[in-house]
């Protein structure tokens, strides 16, 4: 039976009508706004700032492992007497610090700029809605994270601080361990799961309802396709994780026994409880999760990579249908790789069998996009523009990480490997050089769109290569200290055992390239000011882009576009042979 | 060649050179394909910048590059599977040496230590009771249980005759530790609830340590053990006198 749906056209009108007729107050306008546009920034603002925190709590990590018990210059002193007494770090306070810099960098700054943020503010322009389906969903869904951000940060004031069981939080480790962070870190977690899953159902609708006349899902943009797949990893593998967080909330508040075992001894005592739990159905329930939660991460970034290489070689993406079958195919495989996380748990043959082949499976879409992406390159006339340098950086970063992936995706190598600082190399490469990387060419290509103004370019470049050296020089190292067996999360950078003597001078380049990165994002956020007064005034469509956001105003008023706009032609149809301009836009008519 | 050049640690296991070779061949693949894409990526940023090639063509890359490369990938991955991972993941967690061939230990993992127990000459582990755990004993041995009188336990310090396998049987009191043997290319977690079996052979004399590879409380770092193997001699050695020193202690 066919579904009664409104029509995007009224859709329009409707929102046309409502900016017409009641100027909204300064709060209702910029705080609690209902427009998409807004939301988005609000969201990459806060993001920004959890990532930059996030940051900050790494490079105080990485002075503890360059020199291990040495009193913290300058912030030392500040800490406070229950994490760094005399300006020395304690083991405590470092664990805190790992375990959080994970939780935010993931759940507060990236996936919230990639998703809440670029999402929010560029997805419904590039299908041509007015605003997202649920307006009022979607400001709850920021407030919602708001308020999940704000518990995370309290954790670290109680002096007991904040989580510190790694930000996969362990059972029964976290549930033992008796301070009050886990249980911040709990709870912060329910409202960060419950933001992001408004959120999901938010962008499904509006990529189902919303789009233009003529858009058909082979015309969306690979960035739309990108942000489509993500939503239904988030929306189906967040619930198993707020059902664990309460479990595991439950373990810690009221006694109860869902992670954890029978028998437990602590320090010595036989632990009060009444057992028969099991610590592994919490590694299950979290990397259900977790895994898929990988693909939220890089999935935006591909996707707001795509937009930027065929905006800059000017050409079509080179098989935007295999990008489309793959991103499909990665976002359904990324469900079923997870116990590959869980090797080392004393896994049995078949399972090992299943979950390295699927593992194996799952490499392959990510080989045909990035294969695609670099294809994309043969034929272009490429600018080098600033966001096309941190997308054109992304390639070889996510390159390496992915690769990297093999031989943890193998279980027999991964048993030299596991838990090494190979592990944290690979990630980092996929997450940061590959993910942030990308974000930053999302903001660097967006930012004219957002505020009129074009961000400066020859700070950006000095941003972009200063960023680029220092941060292979943090993560490049890392592998050979996995290879040579260094463990990760020791809070001496295992300073202790024979196997890393070899390596353990890298901890201080690392640390060096660490705080280099810290000072060339300066000029990030330089630009980023300077910009927003002085840049350089730019009309609709200054990158000469060819998708439906180069078509509103720039910045776009409420509502967004001026007429309605109507889909023509496929997203990157660019130097279209006998055109007279060398990109074609997707909402301008053909010459009759 | 690429073994010196990954900077492994020495195997001192016999299945340590497997899992090498896995991890050698995995990163040949890698440098073959990061070579390979790199200078495709180097030229092509090169050969097609703006000023060298101001007009972009429509239809771009032709050929089947794309798709060789995808089936190139598909098939070394496949034979790394298939001929190496899962039959070698299977000896390791399969292929256990029986209990009379193997020395066996029972190793508890607990915030921030390993307790070794050896069964003894009567081949049988003590019952254990978490209410009899003091300090002087972690592992809460019965002492007036029979199979218990003979029972030899350490706290991180682990002896193994050389060329014997071991079985270790792994678990823990409080929370999930890993059971990380660098040299010996062994890892486990010990969870626990569970009792897991681990098995190798050391194949070189000399000390070695565990390193706990799983985050397990603020004193993880340093929860280290060592491991000595011996000739079989120093290690009957090093059993007789444990066995004299129990007997003399009343």
């Amino acid at each position: 039976m066919e579904q009664p749906t409104t029509p995007p056209s009224v859709v329009y009108e409707h929102a046309h009508h409502i900016d017409a007729h009641e100027e909204l107050g300064w709060w209702r306008k910029y705080v609690f706004s209902t427009d998409h546009k807004v939301i988005g920034i609000q969201y990459a603002i806060t993001g920004l700032l959890f990532l930059l925190f996030g940051f900050g709590l790494m490079m105080l990590m990485r002075w503890q492992l360059a020199y291990p018990g040495k009193p913290i210059p300058l912030i030392g002193p500040w800490l406070g007497q229950s994490r760094a007494p005399m300006g020395i770090m304690l083991p405590e306070f470092y664990n805190q610090l790992g375990a959080m810099h994970g939780t935010i960098m993931v759940f507060l700054g990236v996936v919230p700029l990639a998703v809440g943020g670029f999402g929010n503010f560029v997805m419904p322009l590039q299908i041509g809605a007015p605003d997202m389906a649920f307006p009022k969903i979607n400001m709850m869904s920021y407030w919602v994270y708001y308020i999940g951000g704000v518990i995370m940060l309290a954790s670290f004031f109680p002096t007991t601080g904040a989580a510190q069981s790694g930000w996969t939080s362990y059972t029964p480790l976290s549930v033992i361990t008796a301070t009050s962070g886990q249980t911040f870190w709990l709870v912060g977690m329910i409202f960060l799961i419950t933001s992001s899953l408004l959120g999901s159902i938010n962008f499904i609708t509006t990529i189902v309802q919303l789009r233009a006349k003529g858009l058909s899902y082979m015309r969306l943009p690979f960035f739309v396709w990108a942000q489509f797949v993500t939503s239904f990893l988030l929306l189906l593998a967040f619930p198993p994780l707020e059902a664990a967080g309460i479990l595991q909330l439950m373990d810690k508040v009221a006694g109860t026994s869902f992670f954890l075992p029978s028998g437990l001894v602590i320090s010595g005592k036989p632990l009060a409880v009444a057992g028969q739990g099991n610590p592994l159905l919490w590694q299950h329930l979290f990397w259900f999760l977790a895994h898929p939660e990988v693909y939220v991460l890089i999935l935006p970034a591909m996707g707001i990579v795509s937009e930027i290489i065929a905006n800059n070689t000017r050409k079509p993406l080179w098989g935007y249908k295999a990008l489309v079958y793959s991103v499909v195919f990665l976002g359904f495989m990324s469900f079923i790789v997870w116990a590959h996380h869980m090797f080392m748990t004393g896994m049995g043959t078949t399972m090992s069998a299943f979950f390295q082949t699927t593992t194996m499976i799952i490499s392959i879409p990510s080989v045909v996009i990035l294969t695609a992406l670099l294809l994309s390159l043969w034929g272009a006339s490429i600018r080098f523009t600033t966001p096309m340098l941190f997308a054109l950086a992304f390639l070889p970063m996510f390159g390496i990480g992915g690769l990297t992936g093999l031989p943890l995706g193998l279980a027999p190598s991964d048993i030299h490997l596991h838990d090494t600082y190979y592990v944290i190399g690979h990630f980092h490469y996929v997450v940061a050089p590959g993910t942030i990387f990308a974000l930053f060419a999302g903001i660097y290509h967006w930012f004219p769109k957002a505020t009129g103004r074009k961000m400066n370019e020859l700070l950006g470049k000095l941003h972009f290569w200063g960023s680029l050296v220092c941060i292979n020089l943090v993560f490049m190292p890392m592998f050979i200290q996995g290879l040579a067996g260094m463990n990760r999360r020791m809070y001496d950078g295992g300073a202790q055992y024979a196997h890393n003597q070899g390596v353990l001078h890298w901890n201080v380049v690392q640390g060096y390239a660490a705080w280099g990165l810290g000072l060339f994002q300066i000029f990030f956020i330089i630009n980023f000011f300077m910009s927003l007064k002085w840049g350089k005034a730019v009309d609709k469509n200054p990158w000469e882009a060819t998708t439906l956001e180069w078509l509103a105003p720039s910045p776009p008023g409420h509502g967004n576009f001026l007429t309605e706009p109507i889909v023509y032609r496929a997203p990157y149809e660019y130097s279209v042979p006998g055109a007279a301009k060398d990109f074609s836009p997707q909402f301008e008519p053909e010459k009759a | 060649m690429m073994t010196k050049l990954l900077g492994m640690p020495v195997q001192a296991s016999q299945h340590a050179a497997e899992i090498d070779q896995m991890t050698v061949l995995t990163h040949w693949l890698m440098l073959f394909l990061f070579v390979g894409w790199g200078a495709f990526f180097i030229f092509v940023l090169f050969r097609f910048r703006k000023g060298a090639n101001p007009r972009a063509s429509y239809t771009g890359a032709k050929g089947k590059l794309a798709k060789s490369t995808e089936v190139l990938v598909a098939i070394v991955e496949i034979v790394l599977l298939v001929g190496y991972a899962i039959p070698a993941w299977a000896t390791r967690v399969k292929a256990f040496p029986s209990e009379n061939e193997a020395v066996v230990v029972r190793i508890v993992g607990e915030q921030f230590s390993w307790n070794i127990h050896y069964p003894g000459p009567d081949g049988k582990f003590g019952r254990t009771d978490i209410s009899k755990v003091t300090a002087d004993n972690p592992l809460g041995l019965d002492r007036t249980d029979a199979a218990a009188k003979d029972d030899v336990t350490t706290i991180n310090q682990l002896y193994l005759p050389i060329n014997r396998p071991v079985l270790v049987h792994l678990s823990s009191k409080d929370v999930i530790h890993s059971f990380g043997l660098i040299e010996m290319r062994v890892k486990q977690d010990a969870i626990p609830g569970m009792t897991m079996p681990v098995w190798f052979v050391p194949t070189r004399l000399g000390e070695y340590e565990i390193s706990c590879s799983q985050l397990c409380g603020l004193g993880h770092f340093r929860m280290r053990g060592f491991i000595t193997v011996q000739n079989d001699a120093d290690f009957r050695k090093w059993f007789d006198d444990q066995q004299k020193e129990l007997r003399a202690t009343p």
